[in-house]
Order: structure tokens, then C-alpha cells, then sequence
């Protein structure tokens, strides 16, 4: 084994050593040993991730066995590890944004009585999540695919006591098997196929098997790559939260405001869309696959935006925003800009981060009050609090110059470049959505840290700036989403990404866009120029002067509005849909099929009736069975009578 | 051969001979000596069947460890042993849970106590039995006598309802058997005179006949399994018998008829196998499926979980008829896998009633509160339950979806649908029992699981994350085997 490949194995393995130490001796050692050990392994961590960065920054790509994980048939699944300069990146985003959090989570959960089971937690979310980008192979994906959808069950339910919390982390764990199972169907498919799950031997293989056609529907024939990738891509759907199988994020929002930066916001959700790049030689080749990713992508984008501008609670405001910022990411894809959709989602886990971090340290200070209408003129109480929101709003909004605008602006020109059907759809969502956006974030931070104090007097008194652990994470972040804006002329244009992304010539809409890139600073001054920058001044217009000027307005607009509001307000009644039919369904279903297969028909009418019908023909012999002498002298006449009756007269 | 003892006959005898000593410490007053001596000849018969995996050759396709010697010679019955890479692990499974069980019901037992701890050290004696015999009617003895102990564990230590429960499951599992018997004598009869199953193996048959065997042999493993719609006996055992029973009825016992098809219906009658492939996988996919729905509105912990098992299950007979190498041994890992989840299960619920007395959901709520270890355990096994990756339940579940697409994508599609109803009954129920705030007084009043417990669930909550983490041990005793037997299979015998 070379020095690298001990480094390799040293970035998961040391997060699940500290989940270990954490998790089995944290009574033992106490909260402060806890989180000093899951620290230190997680610096060792980031540290081995940056040395494998550069690494590969310098062209080093590996693709190997660690070990046999077993043998079927001709089959040899294993596990192995892929470093190229996709999964790089990701190890390097999710390891930060995990140190971060880690660190931040010292001031956020002090004094909780799950202390230590929370860093434990988080070091074996970081371990899983490694685990899936370091993959080389469709299985360990799929291992740590459902090691993170674990994680984010036990971290949602992490206040256990909490009704709201362990029916919110239920259904994100179901909602995230319902794309589980098409994901593992698609691995099925796969493996039939092609006979390996190595992503390498399956990508050798992909230009013949796009000749291929499957008739899974009998009469109808199909490429093979388009079952295979919409199949795959509703695992992502699942796990990044798009339309259908979104309702699980904002429910999500339960579990302790770290874990929704960290999980929910900046690295598992996230999972689909770097599965989709790392499969890009497979989607390249199913346009019906790209197609779908761009309406579902376009639908999820628009959409959910529209839900977090009525939201109140702060956290569930960041929640759809970071649904409809991943909605861009699918879309990113759907084009084919799949550097483009990776690149937004390392700006977006950096400001988003911010943001749900940000949002909790606002809840601390507000004594764990998440209602914006209850807070307002937060800012002269929580400065370095506000100065990092207001960054990490700028971002979100796309305001040239922050990491946002990059990224975001790369994915609206690519989807305007896209020619397959649906693009149109997505690029109209897509830009529309700016505005949406740039109008929420702001309606946050103006309800939040602006205007008059709104809280009760007792809060007010105790109103401070959070401890240094946490306003540390916010700042290094809010560094992080402006400056991480920068690396798109490298990232994009720089053929950095080198063969881990494969992308067919006629889908060239990145190479389009490089062709009309002129530096950062030419992207800035044409960026005036077009529609998305005025609807992200539009949008932060309209928030200020509804939420700052005219602050009587917004409730006459709900009033005019009426069913229209009541709509976004019910998250369009989605949820209630999914449990009367999918819940309430299931369970009729079952009750019907115990009651009348199991209890009535197989139990009351086989079983139970053929032991009645044994005892009913007991019964009846056993009349015969008398024991009266003079019964059994009384048949012996009449038989004999009889016998003798028909020897004589027949 | 062990200290100049054949193995197998160690692997089958030391448990009996240590569970007749157990019972000969007779009355209650010589109860901790009972316990001693059934935890001894328990780990015993688990040491001696080591070797059985160390000493095993993967690479050759013959029986091992075979013991051969006339026992009625009248009738050509010999008594003839051996295993292949089919048996072996079975036998391992069985040795390791016996054990198990016997730490469990340290001191929950404290009535009859010889009695308890003989039948079950009898019973895995004689389900080694099963698992070893290569004569029909050595294995019919054995395949048998196993219904015993297993009667008396539920109708003598069982909960009110258990004479019921103990009939319907001696019943319904002798009745299934009896046609099994007729099969073998007229295998007896068309095969010249021989009850070697390796004969019978070899034996070339009419469709005609091989169908009528099928179905005999059927009706008897199919009430083990057990496969809908043979099951309804499995979930009020289940309910009746103590923690134990059910255990190594889920664990075990119902591998007898996983191997019952593994040894018998797919080599004796290949084309009959073939033939009726399709309504076995009809009949899995529904085990699989309407099971699971079945599951899901249960308010009883250990219905549910035997419900769980019969789906779980529908994975093991699902497998051995695709007839494809992934299917076989996925089947194979599910049977294993299922022995620790399933085990490991029912010990769960057991830990629970032997401090409430209750099995309802409903008695429950907010246990995690008062029982915080005992819900780290129960959570691994409730997500291995799920078949969540790096558990072993996994692995079977994985490889036989696998298995299934590559025969036709819809058995896959149903099979899949476990990976949503697994996870809905196994987490809703955890849900409702474990999370929550403390829901009743009585919940208040639990202690957390002592030491004795810990053992036992870190045993089986190690060997769960060992199976899920690295089966190739495991996978590779079995392959020369399954190459074998699919390769046998797939030549007509007509």
C-alpha cells in the first residue's frame, strides 16, 4: 500500500473512529473529551482531504480494491475507492463544511443530555458520506447511500421525546426508501447488463449498451440507459429532495439546526446530484433521462421557492430555499452542465451553511423561538450573526460578486443553451426563480435583524451574540461563499474536472458558455445586462420594501390572494395528499389482507374448517361407537337379517 | 474426527447426551447445576462443530465429513452422514444460537428449568440431525423428532393460549410431513431399494411422477418456511411460545425447510422444479409483498415480527427458484442472516416483556428514556430487520433483488418493495415502542438491560455487522456447492 492509498483510507476511517470512540465510550470520557477526540479526527481528516486535493490537482487519479466484499456467480462485489477530481472536491467540501459543524456544535448542543451521541452522530455521517463519494463501485454507493439516509434518521429523531421529531424522521426514512427502491432497481438493471458494478467496466461498456433496447413493458421496447437512469436518478430524487419526494426536507428541519446545515443543506442532499455527474457517461447517453431531470429539476426549482416566501419559521424558509437551490443543481444536470451543477453545490453548501447556521444561532439567542414574526431588529443584538447572514443573502440572491451569482448565473445560461425538450420549462423556472429568491432570502433577513424589536421584553434583555464556537464556523463560512464564487473560471472552463465528467459533443453547453466567457470581471459587467441580474434586485427591492417600508402591505396581499396563499401556505397539500393515500393506504391495505386473507379465508375457513370438518366426521362416527353391548347385538340382527334377507330372495 | 470421534456424530450426539444430563439434575431445587450444565454442553456443541468450517474443503463438490455405517439393514437404512457447503453453515447457525438461548432464559425460566434446558440442547442436537442425514429415513426421524422439544417448549412454558398454538403447530407441520414419507418409499421403490439421498439425487424420473414428488415434498417444506399461505401456524407459535422457542423457531427451526428444498425438491425432481417455478415465485413474491402489509397494522410486537419473518422469508424461496448462482446463495445469506436478525428480534421483545409482561405496541412508548443501551441494540437490529447496507440482512436480501431482475425486472420490482414496507413496520413499530416521551407508569418502573442481556445482544449485534460487512467467509464455502447443485439442476432427468 503507497503512502496515498493509507491517506485514502485515513479520510473515512478516522470520522468513524471518533463516531466510535464518541458513540461506545462517551459516558465514559465525558462531553468535553467527546467532541475534543471527534475534533481531532476530523481535523486529520480535512487535512488527509486537502493533501489527496492537491494531489489530484496535480493530475494523480486512483481507482482501486480495498477489499472483496463477496463473490456470487461470475461477480466479484467489492469495496474500492475512486479519487478523481469530482470526488476530491466533494471530500474536500463535505469534510470542511464537517469540521465546521462539528465545531459549531460545541456551542449549539451544550449542555443537551445527548452531547455525546450527537458528535458520534455526526463523525459517522461524515464516515458514510465519504464512504459514498469515495466509492468506486454501484454497491458501496448504495452502502453509503443508506448509511447517510441512517444518520439523517437517527440525527432528525435526536430529541426523541419530541412527537413532531420521531414522526418527522419516520417519514424521511420512508420517503427516502420510496427512491431507494427505484435506485436499487437501477442497480439491478445494471449489474444484469453489464455484468460488473465497477463504475469504470460499467462506463467502458456504456456506448454499446446505448444500442441496447429492454422490453420491460411487454409491447414496448426501450433504450436500455433510459430505464436504467431515470431509475437511478429517482434514488436521487429521494436523497436531494426534488419534486415528487421532497416532503421529507422540510419536515427534516426537526433535528438540531447543525444537522440541518450540515445534512439537510449542504452535503447528504446534495448526494443525488454528485451521483448523477459521477454517472454522467450513462445519462449522456439517455436524452428521455436529461429530459426528465430538467422538468423535475425545473418544477422542484420554482416551486418549492414559492413555498418559502410564506413561510415564518426561519429554519423552514432556509429549508425550502435550500429544496428550490437544488432544484437548480438537477437542473445544472438535466443540461448536461454537470460541473456547472457540482460547482453550485459547493458555493451552495457554503452559503447555505451560513445560513442554517445563522438561522441557529438567532434560535439560540431567541431562546429556541424559530417564528420570524416574533423577532426583527435582532442585528445590533448579533452583529458578526447578521454581517455573515447578510453575505451568505447576497450569495443566495445572486448578487455578482458572491459565490451565488457564479454558480447560479453558469446554470441559467447552460439550460439556455440546452436544446433537449424540457429546457425551455427549466429555464424558464430557472430564471423566474431568481427573483423568488432573491425576495425570500432578503424577506429573512429584513424580518429577522431589521426593523423594530417584535419579541417579548424578558427575550429582549437576554438577547446576545452567540459564543465564539459558533460566530467562528460563520465567519470562516461567510469567507468561504465569497471567495468560493471565484474558482469558476478554473472549475468550469478550466477543464478541471479532466475525465470524471463525460459529456457527449452535441451537450456542449458548457463549452458554449467558454467560448462567450471573458474573465470573472467580464461576467460581472455583462451580468447587468441580463434578466437574472434584475430580477435579483427586483427581488431584494420588493423585500425591502414590503418588509421595511411598507410593512402593512404583505398582509393585505395574503388577504387578496386568498386561495392562492392558502395553497403555498399548505405546501400544495402535498403532504396531506401523500398521508391520506400512501400512510392511510398502506395501512387499509394491510388491515384488509390480515382480516379477510389471513384471519377469515386461510385460517377461519382452511385451517379451522378442516379441523371442523375432521371433528364434525368424528362426531359422527362416534355415534357408531356407542359402547352399549345392546347396540352392537342390535346392528348384529339386523345385519345378519339383512345378509340373510338378499341370500334368500336375490 | 474430533478426540477420535467422528465430527458429525459429535455435532449431533454431545447435545443430546449433555440435554439428557441436564434433565437428569431433575427438580427445580438443582436448578442453577441444570443451567451450568446446559450452558457447557451449549457451548460445547458449538466448539465442536468449529471444525466443521475450518476443516471444510470449498473446492471439492463431494460430501465431507461423511460417516457411513448399516443401521437396518432389512430395509437398506443407513445411517449415513455427511455435509456439504449448503449444510454447514446451517449447522454452525444452529450451533450458535443454542447458546444463545440458553443465556437468555438464564432467569426468566425458574420453573422446570432441566426440562427448558434439555429441549433445547436436545433440539439442536436433532437438528443437526436434519441438517447432516444423507439417508431419507435417518433424516426423517430427525426432521420428526425436531417437532418435540419445539411442542413442548411452546405448550408447557408458552403464554395462555399456548395448548392452541402448540396443536395448530404440531399439526399443520405433521401433517405437511406425512406426504414427504410416502415420497421416500416410492423413491425407495423406483430407485430399487435405497433411502440414499444422494440416490435419489441421481435417480432419472418421469414429469409426471417428479410433479406428484414436488408437491409432497412441498406441502412439507412449505409449512416450515413457511410460504404463504402456509404460514398462519408461524406468527401464534410465535405469539405463545417464550422468548427462546421463538427464537429458535424463527431461527432455526424454520431452515428446515430452506434446505428441505436445497436437498430435496431441486435435485430429486429438477424438471418438476422447473416446471413449477413459476407459482413458487408467485407464491414468494405474495409472501413478500402481502406480508408485508399484513405486518404493518399488528399490535402485537411478536406478531408483527413473525410476520416479518414469513416475508423475510419469501426471500429464501424466491432465491432457490430463479435458479441462477446469485439467487441460491442470496438465499442461502438471507436464511443465516435471518437466524441473527430475527433472534435477535424476538430477544428484543423478550427483554421487554420480562419486564412489562406485555407484548401490545400500544403498553408501550418512551422506552428508549428509561432503557437507552437497550435501544441502541434494538435500533441495529431494527434497521438490520430493514435490510439497511453493512447489516447482514442486507446481503441476502440484495443479492436474490439482483438475482430476481436478472430473470425478469417485475419479480425484481416486487421483491424491491420490502426495501419500503420492511422499513415502514420494523420503524413504526421501534417508533412507538422506543421513541416518544414515556407513554405509561409501568414504563417508568424498566431497568435497563443488565450484563446477561448485553452478552447475548452484543454476540448477535457483532455477528450481524460482521455478516453485513464481510460475507465473502461466508459466501465462499458455498459456491463450489451452489455451482453444483444449479449445474445438477439444469440437467433434465426425464
Amino acid at each position: 500500500m503507497t503512502e496515498m492509498q493509507k491517506l485514502y483510507l485515513l479520510v473515512p476511517l478516522a470520522p468513524l473512529a471518533g463516531a466510535l470512540i464518541a458513540g461506545l465510550f462517551g459516558r465514559l470520557i465525558g462531553p468535553a473529551w467527546s467532541h475534543r477526540a471527534t475534533i481531532a479526527l476530523m481535523l486529520v481528516c480535512v487535512a488527509a482531504s486537502v493533501t489527496v486535493f492537491m494531489d489530484v490537482l496535480k493530475g494523480n487519479v486512483y481507482n482501486g480494491t480495498v477489499y472483496t466484499w463477496m463473490t456470487s456467480g461470475d461477480t466479484r462485489f467489492e469495496v474500492g475507492f475512486l479519487i478523481d477530481q469530482l470526488t476530491a472536491t466533494m471530500m474536500v467540501v463535505v469534510s470542511f463544511v464537517s469540521l465546521m459543524v462539528h465545531i459549531y456544535t460545541i456551542g449549539y448542543m451544550h449542555g443537551d443530555p445527548g452531547y455525546q451521541r450527537f458528535f458520534s452522530y455526526i463523525s459517522l455521517f461524515t464516515f458514510s458520506m465519504l464512504m459514498l463519494v469515495m466509492s468506486n463501485n454501484f454497491l458501496q454507493l448504495f452502502f453509503g447511500w443508506e448509511a447517510v439516509g441512517l444518520v439523517s434518521y437517527l440525527l432528525i429523531g435526536f430529541w426523541y421525546t419530541r412527537p413532531t421529531a420521531i414522526y418527522a424522521n419516520l417519514k424521511a426514512f420512508l420517503v427516502n426508501r420510496v427512491g431507494d427502491f427505484g435506485f436499487l432497481l437501477g442497480i439491478g438493471l445494471v449489474l444484469t447488463y453489464f455484468g460488473t458494478l465497477d463504475y469504470a467496466a460499467v462506463f467502458a461498456q456504456a456506448p454499446q449498451a446505448a444500442a441496447q433496447t429492454i422490453e420491460i413493458i411487454p409491447g414496448s421496447r426501450w433504450e436500455l440507459l433510459s430505464p436504467i437512469c431515470i431509475l437511478l436518478f429517482v434514488g436521487a430524487m429521494g436523497k436531494s429532495a426534488q419534486f415528487p419526494l421532497h416532503v421529507w426536507l422540510p419536515d427534516s428541519m426537526e433535528g438540531p439546526t447543525p444537522i440541518s446545515a450540515l445534512i439537510h443543506a449542504a452535503t447528504m442532499v446534495t448526494a443525488g446530484i454528485f451521483m448523477v455527474a459521477r454517472m454522467s457517461p450513462l445519462f449522456e447517453l439517455s436524452e428521455a433521462a436529461l429530459s426528465v431531470i430538467l422538468v423535475i429539476g425545473g418544477i422542484t426549482t420554482l416551486f418549492m421557492a414559492l413555498v418559502a416566501v410564506v413561510q415564518n419559521d426561519i429554519k423552514r424558509v432556509v429549508a425550502y430555499s435550500t429544496l428550490s437551490q437544488l432544484g437548480y443543481m438537477t437542473v445544472a444536470l438535466g443540461a448536461s452542465a454537470y460541473s456547472a451543477g457540482i460547482f453550485h453545490l459547493m458555493t451552495h453548501a457554503f452559503f447555505k451553511a451560513v445560513l442554517f447556521l445563522g438561522a441557529g444561532s438567532v434560535i439560540i439567542a431567541m431562546h429556541h423561538e424559530q417564528d420570524m414574526r416574533k423577532m426583527g431588529g435582532l442585528k445590533k443584538y448579533m452583529p458578526v450573526t447578521y454581517w455573515t447572514m447578510f453575505i451568505a443573502a447576497l450569495a443566495s440572491a445572486g448578487v455578482p460578486g458572491f459565490s451565488g451569482f457564479f454558480s447560479k448565473d453558469a446554470i441559467i445560461e447552460a439550460v439556455h443553451f440546452a436544446t433537449l425538450p424540457g429546457a425551455g420549462f427549466a429555464y424558464f423556472c430557472a430564471v423566474t426563480t431568481v427573483f423568488v429568491t432573491a425576495f425570500y432570502t432578503f424577506r429573512l433577513l429584513f424580518m429577522t435583524f431589521h426593523g423594530k424589536p417584535r419579541m417579548d421584553h424578558h427575550t429582549e434583555e437576554h438577547l446576545h451574540e452567540s459564543p465564539w464556537v459558533v460566530t467562528l464556523p460563520l465567519v470562516i463560512l461567510a469567507t468561504a461563499s465569497i471567495g468560493a464564487g471565484w474558482l469558476i473560471e478554473p472549475m468550469l472552463f478550466g477543464g478541471y474536472f479532466g475525465n470524471a465528467i463525460h459529456i457527449l459533443p452535441q451537450h456542449e453547453a458548457i463549452a458554449k458558455m467558454a467560448a462567450e466567457f471573458h474573465g470573472i470581471g467580464g461576467m460581472m459587467a455583462h451580468a447587468f445586462t441580463t434578466l437574472p441580474f434584475w430580477f435579483s434586485a427586483g427581488g431584494i427591492f420588493a423585500a425591502w420594501y414590503l418588509y421595511m417600508v411598507r410593512t402593512n402591505l404583505p398582509a393585505r396581499i395574503r388577504q387578496a390572494a386568498g386561495p392562492l396563499y392558502t395553497i403555498l401556505d399548505r405546501k400544495y397539500f402535498i403532504d396531506e395528499l401523500y398521508s391520506w393515500l400512501f400512510a392511510g393506504g398502506a395501512l387499509a391495505v394491510g388491515r384488509g389482507l390480515w382480516k379477510y386473507g389471513d384471519v377469515i379465508v386461510i385460517d377461519g375457513f382452511f385451517v379451522n374448517g378442516s379441523a371442523r370438518v375432521v371433528a364434525a366426521t368424528a362426531m359422527l362416527m362416534r355415534r357408531f361407537q356407542s359402547g352399549y353391548i345392546y347396540h352392537y347385538a342390535f346392528t348384529m340382527i339386523v345385519g345378519v337379517f339383512v345378509l340373510m334377507s338378499v341370500w334368500l330372495f336375490v | 474426527m474430533l478426540f477420535g470421534f467422528p465430527l458429525l456424530s459429535l455435532v449431533i450426539w454431545l447435545p443430546i447426551l449433555a440435554g439428557v444430563g441436564v434433565l437428569a439434575t431433575g427438580g427445580d431445587r438443582n436448578a442453577q447445576t441444570a443451567r451450568w450444565i446446559a450452558l457447557a454442553g451449549a457451548v460445547a456443541g458449538f466448539l465442536v462443530a468449529i471444525p466443521l468450517y475450518t476443516r471444510f474443503d470449498p473446492l471439492t463438490n463431494a460430501m465431507q465429513f461423511v460417516e457411513y455405517s448399516p443401521w437396518i439393514e432389512h430395509f437398506n437404512i443407513h445411517y449415513h452422514l455427511g455435509i456439504d457447503g449448503i449444510a454447514m453453515p446451517l449447522i454452525l447457525l444452529n450451533c450458535f444460537t443454542t447458546p444463545l438461548v440458553v443465556i437468555a432464559g438464564w432467569q426468566v425460566i425458574s420453573k422446570r428449568v432441566s426440562q427448558y434446558m434439555g429441549a433445547f440442547l436436545i433440539m439442536s442436537g436433532i437438528v443437526n440431525g436434519v441438517f447432516s442425514s444423507l439417508d431419507a429415513i435417518l433424516f426423517y426421524i430427525f426432521w420428526e423428532a425436531s417437532l418435540i422439544p419445539m411442542f413442548l417448549i411452546v405448550g408447557v412454558w408458552g403464554g395462555p393460549n399456548r395448548v392452541y398454538a402448540a396443536i395448530k403447530f404440531f399439526l399443520y407441520t405433521l401433517l405437511g410431513s406425512l406426504l414427504m414419507l410416502v415420497a421416500f418409499i416410492y423413491l425407495y421403490q423406483v430407485s430399487g431399494g435405497s433411502f440414499s439421498i444422494l440416490d435419489y439425487h441421481r435417480l432419472p424420473l418421469p414429469l409426471a411422477p417428479q410433479i406428484l414428488i414436488f408437491i409432497a415434498f412441498l406441502l412439507a417444506f412449505a409449512v416450515k418456511v413457511p410460504m404463504w399461505p402456509v404460514h398462519t401456524w408461524l406468527p401464534d407459535a410465535h405469539v405463545e411460545a417464550p422468548t427462546g422457542g421463538s427464537v429458535v423457531l424463527a431461527a432455526i427451526l424454520l431452515k428446515l425447510g430452506g434446505y428441505g428444498f436445497l436437498r430435496f425438491s431441486l435435485p430429486i425432481v429438477p424438471d418438476a422444479s422447473h416446471y413449477l417455478s413459476d407459482i413458487m415465485i408467485a407464491l414468494s413474491l405474495v409472501a413478500v409483498v402481502y406480508i408485508g402489509f399484513i405486518a404493518l397494522v399488528q399490535a402485537d410486537m411478536k406478531k408483527l415480527i413473525a410476520y416479518s419473518s414469513v416475508s423475510h422469508m419469501g426471500f429464501v424461496t424466491l432465491g432457490f427458484f430463479l435458479f441462477n448462482a446469485y439467487g441460491v446463495e442470496g438465499a442461502m445469506v438471507q436464511m443465516i442472516s435471518h437466524g441473527f436478525i430475527s433472534g435477535a428480534m424476538f430477544l428484543c421483545v423478550g427483554v421487554m416483556y420480562d419486564r412489562l409482561h406485555s407484548r401490545q405496541i400500544a403498553d408501550y412508548g418512551g422506552v428508549a428514556n428509561k432503557m437507552p443501551v437497550f435501544a441502541a441494540f434494538f435500533m441495529l437490529f431494527a434497521m438490520a430487520n430493514s435490510g439497511l447496507p453493512g447489516t447482514s440482512g442486507f446481503v441476502g436480501e440484495f443479492i436474490v433483488i439482483m438475482a430476481a431482475i436478472k430473470v425478469n425486472f417485475w419479480y425484481g420490482f416486487f421483491a424491491g418493495i420490502t426495501l419500503i414496507t420492511g422499513a415502514a413496520y420494523t420503524l413504526w413499530m421501534y417508533k412507538r415502542v422506543v421513541f416518544g416521551a414515556v407513554a405509561h407508569p409501568s414504563v417508568e418502573e424498566m431497568n435497563d438491560i443488565n450484563g446477561r442481556e448485553i452478552l447475548v445482544l452484543a454476540i448477535l449485534a457483532l455477528a450481524v455487522l460482521w455478516m453485513g460487512l464481510y460475507p465473502l467467509p461466508l459466501m465462499e464455502v458455498m459456491h463450489t456447492t451452489v455451482d453444483d447443485l444449479l449445474a445438477h439442476v439444469a440437467r433434465s432427468k426425464l
